[in-house]
């Protein structure tokens, strides 16, 4: 969209215009995340910039709410909790999404429209009629209020996204091989583990990335198949931000955007290494 | 080769081509729903059952039938409409019923359930828990008086229109108190205005999020073209501002937009430096509606980005250069040519964003105050104060309705299997 060297000055500055709103759209994406991140430095208990810190006078900023975070054992207690309950609830919904996924993939799969709007719909229902519901049945079945109950209903909820990237990687995936490798006197089981789980790799790592982060950030749910035992970071954070809101929370916050860019960084090395490695096949 | 070359080749191993071939396809289909079973089944008990079975407890109203047999057995003969009494006959069932429910404690449970109806019960089952269970049911009659000495409102009509209204194994009662109606007099009837919310609240989750759904639409637009116009280079650096919000935590998110509207926040710190506002009167924007729609616009904005984009990135440029050649202006050929080929993408992230925003509940919960609540936080609400279960049900299965209907539209338009992340 360059401008071309004949372009009116009405197109000149529409042209620019154009840039100027697309620039502020951006800032309100950003500016919120970024925002927290030097407030969460606030030598203060304050929500705002003090006048130190719009100084930049090293007396106004301070590691004080990090320092909270770290010795805090109701967080310290919180990120455990949260470090034991996504990679395992991660590990279910990957582990049956993938298969599900594969099978979804063949070519002639009875009901597959309406297979597949099952699968996706725990994304679709809002959380509160999920989160009521396996409230009662976990309840029933004696989960509720274990880390299990939890494990169970996150692995749920994360399903969906495992689901729409890996049937996305497979779309690209060339059935040829699989046959090449059953007519070398390959079985089922190894041609998975050799031909094709290589190939859909990039789709699974980013579905459990995002399986990973939906347990992670998950909130309503929690709150009700679990119990205090299993009070999780962003269960934390809510009830800090519900009752009163403590600065530590912005601590956090900063953390969790770091972990956020970390992942972020991670689904691009892939999806680079994904474009490359399509690039080469003579597709 | 002659025809009956071919059919001798057909019949390997005894066997027709035709027959064979749809064995081997039925084979195929059983492996690929074996692979799928798992999760299916997982999701069908895990995920399904439960919202169902929860969705019928939106009926269920056993609680006063089992309780007081005997009574709702009595009434059956009693008009509703009359405007005398229920005969003694009820009083003494009721009488009989409570020695029986009070050792096995679910008399309370009668009163808690028609307490969601209409209040006052609890204490005037209180009563009778004292005083009843020291009743001797043959020589202690009349009942009518004794219950009226305990509480009046055993001797009013009310009571028993509601009871007998309330009293079959399903009701539809829940469902008209979704909908802000109740027939604690026999018939269905308004609330009146002060209890009646529901109907608000779902009209104000309705409008607010095509609201939001709109201006994250009227954001989302510019940003996409810019995307899918430029460098794919840059187009790929620009996405990473897209993307970080659509993988930053919700709760990050809506905390930071809670510091940052706060009266003592950044954005009126900032309009008090440039003079914009006085001091001592600054702007609220939180715990009302504004806070709400900015909060929700921004979170969702990347879902409505992302399909634009995906969508816009396939709309080849040189149908806008050929009718910019043919003499259509800028506009024209925007309107007429590229918007009309961008249409898909605006239906997938329309649906999507109104979808989610529908459902909402973190972000109203926390921004949002009285005036800025969702459905959801009254479901929530109805959940953790008022313990009125079958509500729940019937609230959530209308917004339940809804979102499907939103979600069949979505599968019509976009299709299921066409949902993209990132």
């Amino acid at each position: 969209m360059a401008l071309p060297t004949y372009a009116s000055p009405l197109q000149r500055i529409w042209y620019y215009t154009f840039r100027v709103i697309c620039g502020i759209i951006f800032f309100y994406l950003m500016f919120p995340i970024l925002v927290i991140i030097p407030l969460s430095f606030n030598a203060q208990d304050f929500f705002t910039f003090t006048p130190e810190m719009l100084a930049l006078d090293p007396a106004g900023f301070s590691l004080k709410h990090y320092e909270d975070f770290f010795t805090n054992s109701d967080w310290q207690q919180a990120t455990r909790n949260s470090l034991t309950i996504a990679p395992m609830a991660t590990l279910i919904s990957v582990s049956l999404g993938t298969l599900a996924a594969i099978g979804l993939s063949q070519s002639h799969v009875p009901f597959k429209r309406a297979i597949m709007a099952i699968l996706i719909s725990p994304m679709i229902v809002p959380l509160i009629i999920s989160a009521a519901g396996m409230y009662f049945f976990f309840s029933a079945i004696g989960l509720q209020g274990t880390y299990w109950g939890v494990v169970l209903a996150h692995a749920i909820l994360g399903i969906p996204f495992v689901i729409i990237t890996v049937t996305a990687t497979m779309v690209g995936f060339d059935r040829s091989l699989t046959r090449a490798a059953a007519s070398m006197g390959a079985g089922p089981v190894k041609t998975f583990f050799k031909v094709q789980l290589p190939l859909i790799l990039p789709g699974v790592i980013s579905g459990s990335l995002f399986a990973f982060i939906t347990s992670f950030d998950e909130v309503v749910v929690v709150i009700f198949v679990g119990s205090a035992a299993q009070q999780t970071l962003p269960w934390q954070m809510f009830i800090g931000l519900r009752e009163q809101i403590s600065p530590t929370i912005l601590a956090v916050a900063t953390l969790m955007v770091g972990l956020s860019i970390l992942l972020l960084a991670t689904l691009e090395m892939l999806r680079r290494r994904n474009e490359k490695m399509r690039g080469m096949s003579p597709a | 080769m002659t025809t009956t070359d071919l059919e001798a080749d057909a019949v390997r191993g005894g066997e027709p081509l035709k027959r064979s071939l749809a064995r081997a396809l039925r084979r195929q289909k059983m492996r690929a729903l074996l692979l799928i079973a798992p999760l299916l089944i997982f999701i069908f008990v895990g995920f399904l059952m439960p919202i169902v079975s929860m969705l019928t407890r939106s009926v269920e109203n056993n609680i006063v039938q089992d309780t007081l047999p005997q009574t709702v057995a009595a009434l059956q003969d009693w008009d509703i409409d009359s405007e005398d009494l229920p005969p003694e006959a009820v009083f003494r069932a009721m009488a009989a019923d409570l020695q029986i429910a009070i050792p096995d404690r679910t008399a309370l449970q009668v009163a808690r359930r028609m307490n969601f109806e209409a209040a006052g019960w609890t204490t005037m089952m209180r009563r009778a828990l004292r005083a009843v269970p020291d009743w001797d049911l043959e020589t202690d009659g009349p009942f009518r008086e004794r219950f009226l000495d305990l509480h009046r409102d055993w001797g009013s009509l009310e009571t028993w229109r509601a009871l007998k209204a309330y009293s079959s194994e399903y009701t539809t009662g829940y469902y008209l108190a979704a909908v802000d109606r109740t027939m604690v007099s026999g018939h269905v009837e308004p609330l009146p205005d002060n209890q009646s919310l529901h109907l608000m609240l779902f009209w104000r989750t309705a409008w607010m999020s095509g609201l939001i759904c709109f201006l994250a639409l009227l954001l989302g637009y510019p940003v996409a073209f810019l995307l899918a116009n430029i460098k794919e280079r840059h187009a790929n650096l620009l996405l990473i501002l897209v993307l970080l919000p659509f993988w930053t935590s919700l709760l990050v998110r809506t905390s930071s937009w809670k510091v940052l509207l706060q009266d003592q926040g950044v954005v009126n710190q900032f309009l008090v430096w440039i003079g914009l506002v006085a001091d001592d009167n600054r702007l609220t924007m939180i715990n009302n509606k504004f806070g709400v729609i900015v909060a929700m616009t921004q979170i969702l904005l990347p879902f409505m980005i992302l399909p634009l984009y995906s969508v816009m990135k396939t709309i080849p440029p040189s149908y806008v250069r050929a009718a910019k050649s043919l003499g259509a202006t800028d506009w024209t050929a925007f309107w007429r040519v590229y918007f009309p080929q961008s249409v898909p993408g605006i239906g997938a992230g329309a649906i999507l964003v109104f979808i989610m925003a529908v459902g909402y509940y973190i972000t109203p919960e926390l921004v949002g105050g009285p005036s800025g609540m969702f459905i959801s936080n009254r479901i929530a609400h109805q959940w953790y104060v008022s313990g009125n279960w079958g509500l729940v049900g019937a609230l959530g299965t209308i917004l339940l309705l809804a979102v499907l209907v939103l979600y069949w539209v979505y599968d019509k338009v976009v299709g299921i299997d066409n949902v993209k992340l990132g």
